[in-house]
């Protein structure tokens, strides 16, 4: 038999794919490697770290700041072993939600490698070495992506350890030092940080975060280092060694002199590369671009007819809800349908606390482009339900048109962030003006009225509550 | 800074107009991006972008203009990132509004689409700008908005509904399932507000030029129709038991069409008046077939040709029709590939019909209607049996084709059909 679609990998991407396309009425499979389904996100990223860092901001919750609301806790006992137990169930519990939605949607889950053959054909070859063929009339691929690493410094998976590592060690550790401070750098650090660890962040660039708003980075960095986070920003690693008990990284200061920092660990974070490894590409006229992203035109087809590919593997940002977004798009059109992706209007967050969140441009994109724009900001510590919620730390920025108020880009720092970023996506996606927002009704008091305050500062400068 | 001007869309055409944009003024565009379509008395045809930037608006839609004229600018020099915003236009409700009490102009909400809104219109082929008034606030063209522009016909989008064959400027409307199963053929609904609201709309060239078309058929010719019906067990039988064989061999799907495209063509061997056309006081025998078969394409129905459909094996047709009706999808038939025809088939049964009148395509002198296939009890050797049936319909001209011939022509066809393997015998 053949099949309408096959999808390569069953993470965020694949398995949004193949659910989509089987509501379609299309015949699918889907091929993944691992034992698990759910891929990168649900078994060694979003759901794992998401689940420490949820734990360990309780942790950190019970120890500094229960007393301020006069709750006491006699000696605070912090036990790893259950901590990362939760963490392992929760992964569980999801990987088994996917592999039960695939069965809902009679979607054939083939457990092997995959390796295209040619325009329809692809092997699979099972972890027992069994190696079996399907034909389809369309291919996804949706391999995602690995720990990047440097040059000089290969992940080891002992001492030099990627998130996955990160995420599972026998104990926390004394002392951790970590290279980069982009998002899983910063959210792993924060994880580690609350539950004692010593942890120094190694960043090349001067900001933490140094994609987004750089305000959101200044203030990221702050609360970090109140965190009790040694941020080394503007400095270059140049050797890491892991022959001693520690390991060691050194590195150049901006001032040209070099630094040595040791840990426990060290965790490299410095990206991640996409992951095609013995895909078969040579057997197929897919080609990848100089880092080794697929190469897509803009319906996300690759060169070769048929075969499309979705998520990490074809670059842009690296996160799970763009590689979905783009696994219903290849397929609505398969179906013949036109979908579009507004690939600006995509959320990028940091699951710190507080969190960070933005969407749409930054001001510094804004400022290159010498695009005429206003800024409204309002502080929570204006916020009543903030202070309630002894949250106050956090700022909410919006940006809008000079002449058509027009709201281009809006980032957060603050409690909740990450779920209060919806509204402003929808925002975007209508394309609301910031008096559109300032006039709509927010609940009081919650910390969205945030976002309706700095919509007010922006239209014209008139928050009420400043 | 690339200069987009209005292409021929055939020859002798030297006038279209502009129906549509599909992306707005300032709009960052990539290559190959539609960007807007134009109209002339033979097709709709859509043009891209032949390479990325900001895309400048010179001629608004619904103008006409002649071949070659500037319609729009790309300015290569911008990228995507530097896209300056949407062009306010000043709004007469906004200027009435001058002093009131928010002194702040707000984003011009016309013309923008939500995201659901934005995807309906893209797949009728349709832009904001076919929405009268957004309904949305401050003018947004909503999800409901889109739904009722994207319903109201346009450029012959739904076939006058007795007639499942109606002659498009170019031929015509033969029906294939071309679209997959999943997408419905869209019937236009118009809500009943209890007002008596009369709607008047211009009639777009491609549909003045079916009219006239239409009408003149009747007037030229004699046309006639012969009906019979078809016992399409074995066909069914044959098509089940070797669909998935014949898939994964040739790629393609087994359909009816086919079969149909080949008991034609073997047929009009032993008829070549069903063949022929008439040129002043000389018939035209074709010893070949050039089969027309309509698809449906994002503008209405249109009908491309597969040349030389009689040395054809029934993959080869299936295959060439999958073929063109992807092209008819993406609006890229050419005028060529949809003339020339010599014979044609239409399947009014897309839409349910279960007997029908086709009109003819001059100059050919047959068109075959396929309809319905349905469960009916019927006799065979005196006992009642249901069986799967299907009513044909043959419209020729009887100028130049006897009622014998027509009969006869059309009982072979029924034969073929029901016995397929006669068409592998040849006999
Ligand atoms: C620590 C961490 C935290 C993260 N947190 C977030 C977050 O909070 N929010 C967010 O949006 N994103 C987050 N991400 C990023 C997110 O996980 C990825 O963007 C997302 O998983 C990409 O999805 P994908 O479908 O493209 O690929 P993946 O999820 O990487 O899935 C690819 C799958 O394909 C399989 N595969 C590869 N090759 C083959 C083959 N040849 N045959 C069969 N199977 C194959 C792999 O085994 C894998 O299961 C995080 C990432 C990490 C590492």
């Amino acid at each position: 038999m053949k099949y309408d679609l096959a999808v390569i990998g069953s993470g965020p991407g694949g398995y949004v794919a193949a659910i989509r396309a089987a509501q379609l009425k299309m015949k699918v499979a889907i091929i993944e490697r691992y034992p698990t389904l759910g891929g990168t996100c649900l078994n060694v990223g979003c759901i794992p770290s998401k689940a420490l860092l949820d734990s360990s901001e309780h942790y950190l919750q019970a120890a500094k700041h229960f007393g301020e609301h006069g709750i006491g806790t006699g000696a605070l006992k912090l036990d790893w072993e259950i901590m990362r137990g939760r963490k392992d169930k929760v992964v569980d519990d999801n990987v088994k939600g996917i592999a039960f939605l695939m069965k809902k949607n009679k979607i054939d889950v083939h457990a092997g490698h995959a390796t295209l053959l040619g325009s329809e054909a692809i092997r699979i070859v099972g972890a027992d070495g069994k190696s079996t063929e399907i034909t389809s009339t369309s291919v996804i691929i949706a391999t995602g992506s690995k720990p990047a690493d440097l040059p000089f410094a290969k992940i080891d998976k002992v001492k030099l350890i990627s998130s996955t590592e990160a995420l599972a060690l026998k104990s926390v550790p004394k002392e951790l030092v970590i290279i980069g401070a982009g998002v899983i750098g910063c959210e792993l650090g924060s994880v580690y940080a609350r539950l004692g660890t010593k942890v120094r962040i190694v960043e090349y660039l001067n900001s933490a975060i140094p994609t987004m708003d750089a305000t959101m980075g200044k203030e990221l960095g702050k609360s970090l280092k109140a965190l009790g986070i040694e941020l080394y920003l503007g400095h270059k690693v140049k050797a890491v060694d892991t022959k001693g008990k520690k390991v060691k990284v050194v590195a150049t200061a901006p001032g040209g002199e070099d630094v040595e920092l040791s840990g426990d660990y060290c965790m490299m974070a410095v990206g991640r590369r996409p992951y095609t490894d013995n895909l078969g590409l040579e057997n197929v006229k897919v080609s990848t671009d100089p880092r080794g992203f697929i190469k897509v035109n803009e319906h996300l087809e690759t060169a070769h007819p048929g075969i499309y590919a979705i998520g990490d593997v074809i670059g842009g940002a690296m996160l799970a809800h763009k590689a979905e977004e783009e696994g219903v798009f290849v397929v609505e059109r398969l179906a013949g349908q036109k979908p579009h992706i507004n690939y600006r209007a995509i959320p990028w967050v940091v699951y710190t606390w507080p969190e960070v969140a933005g969407v749409g441009y930054t001001e510094e994109e804004l400022k290159q482009s010498n695009r005429a724009y206003k800024v409204g900001s309002f502080p929570y510590r204006a916020l009543g339900r903030a202070r309630a919620a002894n949250e106050s730390e956090g700022v909410v920025k919006v940006l809008a048109d000079k002449d058509t108020d027009e709201i281009l880009g809006v980032h957060m720092f603050g409690a909740r962030a990450a779920d209060m970023i919806a509204e402003a996506v929808v925002a975007l996606e209508y394309r609301a003006s910031a008096e559109d927002i300032a006039r709509i009704s927010h609940a009081h008091p919650t910390f969205t009225e945030a976002l309706k305050e700095a919509c007010l500062a922006a239209t014209e400068n008139r928050a009420l509550h400043l | 800074m690339l200069e987009v001007k209005v292409p021929s869309p055939g020859e002798s055409v030297s006038e279209v107009t502009i129906s549509n944009w599909l992306r707005a003024d300032g709009d960052f565009v990539n290559m190959n991006d539609e960007l807007f379509e134009i109209e002339s008395e033979k097709a709709t045809l859509s043009v891209s972008a032949e390479s990325s930037g900001v895309l400048k608006i010179l001629i608004p839609a619904g103008t006409t203009v002649k071949v070659g004229a500037l319609a729009c600018t790309i300015d290569t020099a911008a990228s995507a990132g530097t896209v300056p915003p949407a062009k306010v236009e000043p709004s007469p409700a906004k200027a009435e509004q001058k002093g009131a009490a928010s002194a702040v102009v707000t984003a011009t909400a016309q013309k923008i689409a939500s995201p659901a809104a934005d995807k309906i219109l893209r797949e009728a082929g349709r832009s904001t700008s076919d929405v009268a008034k957004g309904s949305g606030k401050g003018g947004r063209v909503t999800k409901e908005g889109a739904l009722k522009a994207a319903n109201t016909p346009q450029v012959a989008a739904i076939a006058p509904a007795p007639v499942p064959a109606a002659a498009l400027a170019n031929g015509p409307v033969a029906q294939i399932k071309a679209a997959p199963a999943h997408m419905p053929p869209q019937v236009a609904k118009v809500a009943y507000t209890g007002e008596r609201i009369e709607r008047r709309e211009k009639m777009s060239p491609l549909r003045l030029k079916v009219a006239e078309r239409l009408v003149s058929v009747r007037q030229t010719t004699a046309m006639l129709t012969t009906f019979n019906e078809i016992d399409m067990s074995n066909l069914m039988q044959v098509r089940k038991e070797y669909k998935d064989k014949f898939e994964q061999q040739h790629s393609v799907r087994l359909g009816f069409m086919s079969f149909f495209t080949k008991a034609v063509t073997e047929s009009l061997k032993y008829f070549p008046a069903v063949n022929a056309s008439i040129e002043g006081d000389e018939v035209v025998y074709h010893d070949y077939v050039d089969m027309g078969i309509a698809v449906q394409a994002p503008k209405g129905l249109v009908v491309p040709v597969l040349r030389n459909a009689e040395s054809m094996t029934l993959a080869q047709v299936e295959m060439e029709i999958e073929r063109l009706a992807a092209r008819a999808r993406n609006n890229q038939l050419t005028i060529d590939e949809m003339t020339g025809g010599t014979y044609t088939i239409s399947n009014g049964g897309v839409f349910g019909s279960l007997m029908s009148t086709p009109i003819l395509n001059p100059p050919q002198s047959a068109i075959l209607g396929m309809h319905k296939i349905e469960e009916r009890p019927i006799a065979v050797n005196g006992q009642v049996v249901i069986r799967p049936m299907m009513y044909v319909a043959m419209s020729y001209d009887h100028r130049i084709i006897d009622g014998r011939e027509s009969v006869g022509f059309l009982v072979r066809v029924k034969e073929y059909l029901e016995n397929p393997v006669r068409l592998l015998l040849q006999v």
